[in-house]
């Protein structure tokens, strides 16, 4: 059992956390598995919050492509840490904050570190296309890509780069020999149109 | 040949394959949790379809929202219905957007493009 010393540092770290979430916009953050029902909850809940600020439908739109795609992506590619064999579903940290400006929804999860330089090699790539280039990617992909056993159609990182009109921020740390940590963020700007 | 009627949720859509009636419609959001399974009936119906088709098929698409999974699934359905074009049927697809919408409306020239298949965008106006 914690002791009265731990109890206290405990309380200070969560007003701590509170005031950091604050001074980072943070309106969600998570860490744990991402099922169905807590894409459902968190796509519902930002939506709700988007009605009312009175984002524009366009703004609203990109915002719930984005979070479902990134949550899709922990949910089917990520390591479940606990390993139980009940659990299909990956698990990470998931965070949306907003400013005057602009949404962003991040993401970070444990990957296996051979699985670092297929990833990092198809975000580049995606990161060198320009609009028209993102569009024939995705075109070829959605005809010659197979679903995969956990419905995955390749396409996630494409359609986050296409709706955002914006390049793919994130990093890879390591985390040891076999494990690395996955960061990517995704801004989506709340202006009226971001079209290139 | 039975209907299939589903009426949709916040994750999957409306589905109407009649052929008695001639209504050929999916509308509403697709984001299943599975969403291979999902599809699967309505595929393996239009796989029966296409053998004996009406004289002439008018599909309807009328999605708010799709995620890049069920998009992969919507390909299927289109293949689909190229298939009976390909057969000599006539075959039309309505694809329906939100004017305000230019993704999907883009989303459906997409399809387009890839399916070789007579098809006609509309755009509708939400109060």
């Amino acid at each position: 059992m914690a002791n009265l010393k731990d109890k206290k540092e405990s309380l200070d770290f969560v007003y701590d956390f509170y005031v950091k979430m604050k001074k980072n916009n943070i309106n969600l953050a998570y860490e744990g598995e991402i099922t169905h029902q807590i894409t459902k909850a968190f796509t519902s809940l930002t939506e709700n919050n988007m009605i009312k600020e009175e984002d524009p439908n366009t703004v609203q739109k990109k915002v719930f492509h984005v979070m479902v795609e990134c949550l899709q992506n922990i949910s089917k590619h990520a390591e479940n840490r606990n390993n139980i064999v009940t659990s299909k579903d990956g698990r990470g940290i998931f965070m949306v904050s907003k400013d005057e400006f602009e949404y962003n929804v991040t993401t970070g999860n444990i990957i296996d570190n051979d699985k670092v330089v297929i990833l990092r090699e198809i975000l580049e790539n995606i990161n060198k296309l320009d609009p028209l280039g993102l569009k024939k990617l995705y075109k070829q992909q959605i005809r010659e890509g197979r679903l995969s056993e956990r419905g995955g159609a390749g396409l996630g990182f494409i359609d986050i780069a296409r709706k955002t009109g914006q390049k793919l921020i994130y990093s890879f740390l390591t985390i040891n020999e076999e494990k690395s940590f996955f960061v990517l963020t995704s801004t989506i700007s709340r202006l009226k149109s971001n079209k290139q | 040949m039975q209907a299939i009627k589903i009426k949709g949720s916040d994750d999957t859509p409306n589905i109407i394959l009649d052929k008695d009636n001639g209504i050929f419609e999916i509308s509403g959001r697709s984001l299943p949790e599975d969403v291979a399974a999902f599809y699967e009936p309505i595929l393996e119906w239009l796989e029966d379809y296409t053998e004996n088709p009406l004289d002439k098929t008018v599909f309807n698409f009328k999605l708010e929202y799709f995620n890049t999974a069920s998009s992969k699934l919507l390909l299927d359905v289109l293949l689909k219905l190229e298939d009976m074009y390909d057969d000599g049927k006539e075959v039309l697809v309505r694809w329906h957007y939100p004017d305000d919408d230019e993704d999907m409306e883009e989303a459906g020239e997409e399809y387009a493009d890839i399916v070789e298949v007579p098809f006609e965008q509309v755009s509708y106006t939400i109060d």
